[in-house]
């Protein structure tokens, strides 16, 4: 039905609150949680954990009996993960990106591909929710990419799916909002807000990707995001304000929705992201 | 000369006011922003641009359509779904989506007709700048940039350089957020990392993330937790958690409405005219000197 991304540029902004309570007051949204680096959606829920992956990509191994040490493979890779010493040939896993040019152009086929972890896959029941499925990097892991397109492959194409995106505008961050049919952009109206703000727009200019705004914080000393978006011709699709409670709300892992005022906003929200996609 | 770095895991926990705060407090730092695609540094620091570059790391294929036969050898080659079919006669031929392209080259050496090449794909900027606290490194990842960790590494590369040159005693890096290749790269080397913990639940799990790599890096790390008040007993198990992966907390910084006031007027806020934070984060630089 609809697919939707809360994305930011700036990290802190409140997309998980947003993506959380946009899903828990939905009643049966898929919530996606592809900020793999720093997974959080799940603390806001009592989960009942169905079942757990490891998700792998595949790095060189060099079998020694078969190499001749000819160099082709260090010769045809792009990133610079193999280098070949004369008698020996050396792999950097980090550096790998797993296009398999290496194997595939072996003239011994002494290259064989195996498995290195990059982190896990949780699939989890939640009371409210239709799913809450997400992925989390191995510690030490340099590639997030990989992983969040993984995770993506659980999205159906049935229902409400909410993605939590991680902050950025660099390749997880595009990834993750990429193929989604509607992305909301949570900032907030201080100065990084704004400015960030204005990245991540150029991301969604790139894909060419539906977008609305919506403010939290809406109270912090700083420029006009509203007149900003005004100006710009996006739809604000809504405000959160600034208030220590909802901060003290959040720290503890609680959702707004639980209080009447907030439920509010947040199914108003929806409808009217519902209608934007509907519009579409 | 001495290399500190500002990380956190989480976004949004204070690490780039702490680190301009550190900037006016150090004397003779260079001060380098590694969080290349949404840097912030530059909006309370105020940078003159005094030289700038462009930063190309990887490569994307061009297919040129008059050579290509629509075999879809390279279609089939593609790990990372990046070639696509266009056109709906018998003899269909591919073209690249360039943000899915990883520029691996594997299309090109399959293809039987050359049809395919690898061209330079430019991905970012970066400025040596002045400011009123020294000079300043930073950059700007394209939109969906690859090789951020690398645009970070080159940052860093150039700060140092005019450190040396200058005989400076420190460098002054604002990490990004998250723990993948820019948090990695900027971490990579460093002196001391100073980690910036926000008291939440997220901010929780963020923070053991962040200081698990710490430990993986073998690199060492201090600890502040910012906006302190808001829960005081996930600040005290974030300390507590620190101290279990030998990452010491040597500040606690209540919540300070002078805070968001002094960014709204670009100024750290150890130049704004109010507020608690300013012995707080000074006392803390103090403690970051000392170690160093």
């Amino acid at each position: 039905m609809a697919r939707i991304s809360i994305a930011s540029g700036k990290g802190g902004t409140g997309k998980t609150l947003v993506a959380t309570n946009l899903a828990a007051v939905a009643g049966d949204a898929h919530l996606v949680d592809l900020d793999v680096e720093e997974p959080n959606c799940h603390l806001f829920f009592t989960c009942e954990e169905q079942s757990r992956e490891v998700v792998n990509r595949k790095v060189p191994f060099i079998i020694k009996e078969k190499c001749t040490s000819c160099g082709n493979c260090a010769k045809v890779c792009e990133f610079h993960a193999i280098v070949s010493l004369p008698k020996d040939i050396l792999v950097f896993d980090e550096l790998c990106h797993g296009c398999g040019a290496c194997s595939r152009f072996c003239p011994e086929e002494a290259i064989e591909e195996r498995d290195h972890p990059i982190g896990e896959l949780v699939r989890a029941r939640v009371d409210g929710l239709r799913g809450l499925t997400y992925g989390r990097l191995k510690i030490g892991e340099a590639s997030a990419t990989a992983l969040v397109r993984r995770v993506k492959k659980e999205i159906s194409e049935d229902g409400l799916t909410v993605i939590d995106c991680p902050p950025g505008t660099a390749c997880p961050a595009v990834e993750s909002m990429r193929d989604s049919d509607l992305c909301v952009l949570v900032t907030e109206p201080t100065p990084f807000g704004l400015h960030d703000l204005k990245l991540a727009l150029a991301v969604t200019a790139k894909l060419r990707l539906p977008h609305v705004v919506l403010v939290n914080k809406k109270g912090l000393p700083g420029p006009d995001i509203k007149g900003f978006c005004t100006d710009k011709k996006i739809p604000l699709i809504g405000e959160l304000p600034f208030e220590r409670s909802i901060a003290e709300l959040y720290s503890k892992g609680g959702l707004l929705v639980s209080s009447p005022k907030h439920e509010q906003t947040f199914r108003s929200v929806l409808k009217n992201l519902l209608e934007e996609v509907e519009r579409l | 000369m001495k290399e500190i770095v500002v990380l956190s895991g989480k976004g949004g926990t204070g690490k780039t006011v702490i680190l301009a705060s550190f900037a006016s407090l150090a004397h003779k730092a260079v001060i380098a922003d590694c969080d290349v695609d949404a840097p912030n540094l530059h909006l309370l620091l105020r940078p003159e641009v005094k030289e700038r570059g462009k930063f190309s790391s990887s490569k994307v294929a061009v297919i040129d359509g008059r050579l290509c036969n629509g075999c879809k050898e390279c279609l089939a080659a593609c790990r990372f779904g990046a070639i696509t079919t266009v056109g709906n006669s018998s003899l269909r031929k591919v073209a690249i989506d360039n943000d899915a392209c990883e520029g691996c080259g594997v299309c090109m050496r399959v293809c039987p007709s050359d049809a395919v090449r690898l061209v330079e794909r430019e991905s970012g900027e970066w400025f040596v700048s002045s400011t009123r606290f020294g000079p300043m490194v930073h950059a700007l990842l394209a939109p969906g940039g690859e090789n951020s960790g690398k645009l970070v590494a080159l940052v860093k590369q150039k700060a140092k350089l005019i450190a040396n040159k200058s005989g400076a005693r420190l460098v002054l890096v604002d990490g990004p957020p998250g723990l993948s290749c820019p948090a990695i790269s900027s971490a990579a080397g460093a002196d001391l990392l100073v980690l910036v913990a926000e008291p939440t639940v997220s901010g929780l799990s963020d923070f053991t993330r962040i200081a698990d790599l710490c430990n993986h890096m073998k690199a060492e790390a201090l600890l502040i937790v910012n906006r302190w008040d808001i829960n005081a007993g996930i600040s005290e198990t974030i300390e507590k958690e620190g101290a279990r992966r030998a990452v010491r907390c040597i500040g606690r910084i209540p919540y300070d409405d002078a805070i968001p006031e002094s960014v709204a007027n670009a100024m750290t806020p150890m130049e704004w005219s109010k507020g608690h934070s300013r012995t707080l984060i000074a006392d803390i630089w103090k403690k970051i000197e000392d170690r160093i």
